[in-house]
């Protein structure tokens, strides 16, 4: 099962690679990592997308709290949480294509950002589903090139994951 | 108090009560060793290879509970650490490796001797720390002392640049007594309603089995162990790291488990209904195939670190916590209850154990015309009192040992059972007699594993430590050749030496002494004539039977109840 883990680390060089280390050492998949720093400077936060069993999941939680840069971290596939991404996109657009292409990013509430006489950039935010679901929406022959920044996630309502 | 970074190393092993350093010179800790030079408080030990250094700072601290620590160069130094580093990390050893770095503003220019030395042991470390500045050098040396001696210990390396060493560049010493951080907090009490249903648990089995690994030596638990065995009459089995933890000779001690364990071991873990597992991680050494691991049990598993529960094998009542600590509420919940396992249940169990006690799996050949491996083991347990520090390296030899010399007491039995160290043997012997200067240290070995660091006998003449090495000489690497045998068809694929040194000569050339032992009837005496060389070391060649082979063994895939015993021992 997809898991979404969002992890408080000392922002300490080296932090990340300590992370990345233990999932390609262990052999746990990873889906998608970001990474960036929090409004407390001493922390980064991470969101890790991975999948697999409870038994793994479970590993994979209880093998990043020994790291000794982790501080806290959450499995937010656990509790109610938003989850988006941002995704830039490059897309062929010509002739009939174009009006159709404006039309779709406007369905999935995109915005163009960059327009040639052959291509747009369209920018979008989601989950993962919306973005799968644009993509397949634009089809692979008009798509030129995909950015994706994997995903982020937060818990809803008051409780925050914080130091 | 002003002082450069190398002077600071100093001060801080100090206040950590560091009284060896193991270690070997080179560009990068030139500075360092120019500190160790104008004092005598930590005493360095001059080692032959770096891997000699990390391998007897680690059975020093096997030996004594206290952590190890190692100096090392830059580069080369650094990798060959690591072999070292490793074997510590897969036996949770607590160990404070510092290595020279290049100068800070050369990292990353592929300098003469640099290696990424957190990147190369970041994975077979506990943590370790690359010192960005001399102001915060002193507290990365505590909290690398805290990290590695507290919770499931384990190796630290802190890689020092060059810059942050150099004489004259100077800082105010300030070592704090304790360290904060707020990302390293292991938890120490176990739960107290976990514990009341471990307790419940245990108390209500019929065919129940303690199964206890190294957790319980690394703990000093083996006090709250035996008080709790006794106190239920259960059986006890050790790992092969957890050998001496609980008295071998006891009666309730049913011997080693797993792959080389006793039969009675394995097929009462096969049989028990309640298992409980004390400072042991489930190792597929242990298990055996997972698919039959124990498939009547409940399990309570107590162990430091959160992340072994349930790991290998899903258990029922995890505690997380100090074994010692948790033990010790057991011990009082069981006291203040009347409650026990049905004597009647105990009983059948026990005559059951007894009954397979009596295929007396560890029988072998007594009448030999060649010496056989396992009478010398047995040999070297009488000749000792079986009371000496036993290291030893990696194969059939270490096997034999776990077998035939029965441990009575923790940190007697140092050995590499998680990394399967070949080599490990006399250097961690020469960190155990520094340790204990009186006490007998026994390396126990083979000829293949102890060409691996047999440098370091010339560190032992160089400060006088009379471990007494016994090598069991058969020609082949005897591990390799078993398996070979056994599953490949005898096809002895390179496990064979030619080209052996002799090894009483290389030993006289060291500066020690060489006996070489080729008949059975000549075992004792000359044990005696070696043990009696009080401040000599003495390198015994056994020149053993080369097909003899370790039994009994679980083979790969297969569970604790279809054992390979002795051929002539066949049971139904």
């Amino acid at each position: 099962m997809r898991h979404v883990i969002a992890v408080l680390l000392e922002n300490e060089a080296g932090a990340l690679s300590r992370v990345a280390g233990l999932f390609s050492a262990r052999g746990y998949n990873i889906e998608s990592l970001t990474v960036a720093p929090t409004g407390d400077p001493t922390l980064s936060r991470i969101t890790i997308v991975t999948s697999g069993t409870e038994r793994v999941i479970e590993q994979i939680i209880k093998q990043l709290n020994k790291l000794v840069e982790v501080v806290r971290l959450t499995d937010l596939s656990e509790i109610s949480c938003i989850e988006r991404e941002i995704m830039l996109v490059k897309v062929r657009a010509v002739e009939q294509g174009r009006e159709e292409v404006k039309r779709l990013t406007d369905i999935f509430r995109g915005r163009i950002l960059d327009v040639t006489d052959s291509s747009y950039v369209i920018e979008l935010t989601g989950d993962d589903q919306k973005i799968s679901a644009f993509l397949e929406a634009i089809g692979d022959d008009n798509l030129l090139e995909v950015v994706r920044s994997g995903a982020t996630g937060i818990a809803r309502g008051e409780k925050a994951l914080k130091v | 108090m002003e002082l450069s970074g190398g002077e600071v190393l100093i001060e801080a092993l100090k206040e950590e009560g560091v009284e060896y350093i193991f270690g070997y010179p080179g560009g990068a800790v030139l500075h360092i060793y120019d500190a160790l030079y104008e004092q005598n408080s930590v005493k360095h030990i001059l080692v032959r290879h770096e891997q000699g250094a990390t391998h007897a700072a680690d059975g020093y601290a096997r030996a004594t509970g206290k952590p190890g620590v190692v100096l090392v160069t830059s580069g080369p130094g650094a990798t060959n650490a690591v072999t070292g580093i490793a074997t510590a990390f897969m036996d949770s050893i607590p160990m404070v490796v510092i290595s020279g770095q290049v100068q800070s503003r050369f990292i990353g220019s592929d300098a003469f001797q640099e290696v990424d030395c957190i990147g190369i042991t970041r994975p077979c470390v506990k943590h370790n720390f690359l010192v960005d500045s001399l102001e915060t050098f002193a507290e990365t040396i505590k909290k690398a002392f805290h990290v590695a001696t507290t919770g499931r210990p384990g190796p630290v390396v802190v890689d020092i640049p060059k810059d942050f060493t150099t004489p004259g560049i100077t800082v105010p010493f300030d070592y704090s007594k304790s360290v904060e951080m707020r990302s390293y907090t292991p938890a120490v009490e176990g739960h107290p309603g976990q514990i009341r249903k471990a307790v419940d648990l245990v108390l209500s089995a019929k065919r129940p089995m303690i199964y206890s690994g190294g957790g319980v030596v690394l703990g000093d638990a083996s006090e709250q162990l035996t008080q709790f065995a006794r106190l239920l009459n259960y059986p006890v089995t050790n790992t092969l790291m957890g050998l001496g933890a609980y008295p071998s000779t006891d009666p309730q001690f049913v011997g080693m488990l797993g792959m080389h364990g006793t039969y009675e071991a394995n097929m009462g873990m096969h049989d028990c209904d309640v298992l409980i597992a004390i400072g042991a991680r489930f190792d597929d050494r242990v298990t055996g195939e997972l698919e039959s691991f124990c498939p009547h049990a409940r399990i309570v598993h107590i162990d430091i670190d959160p992340a072994s529960i349930s790991k290998n094998v899903k258990v029922d009542v995890p505690i997380v916590g100090n074994v010692g600590q948790v033990l010790g509420e057991m011990i009082k919940l069981i006291e203040a209850t009347d409650k026990r396992a049905n004597p009647s249940d105990l009983d059948d169990w026990w005559a059951q154990i007894r009954g397979w006690q009596s295929s007396e799996c560890l029988a072998y050949d007594q009448s030999s015309d060649v010496i056989k491996p396992q009478a010398v083991i047995e040999a070297v347990w009488r000749a000792t009192n079986g009371d000496a520090y036993v290291t030893s390296d990696v194969g059939q030899h270490q096997m034999w040992v776990a077998q035939y010399y029965p441990f009575d007491k923790p940190r007697r039995w140092i050995n590499s059972g998680g990394l399967g160290t070949m080599g490990f043997g006399l250097p961690a012997a020469l960190g155990v007699q520094l340790a204990f200067p009186d006490e007998t240290v026994v390396c126990v070995t083979g000829e293949a594993s102890v060409q691996m660091c047999i440098q370091e006998l010339s560190t032992c003449l160089q400060y006088g430590t009379p471990v007494k090495v016994i090598c069991l000489n058969n020609r082949y690497m005897g591990m390799v050749r078993q398996w070979q045998e056994f599953s490949y068809e005898k096809r002895y694929s390179h496990s064979y030496m030619d080209a052996l040194p002799d090894f009483v000569k290389l030993t006289e050339s060291y500066g020690h002494v060489g006996m070489r032992i080729e008949k059975p009837g000549d075992i004792d005496k000359s044990l005696q004539e070696a043990f009696a060389m009080k401040d000599r070391l003495v390198f015994m060649d056994f020149v053993t039977d080369q097909t003899e082979n370790v039994y009994p063994m679980i083979e790969a895939g297969k569970g604790h109840h279809e054992m390979r015993l002795k051929p002539s021992r066949e049971l139904a």
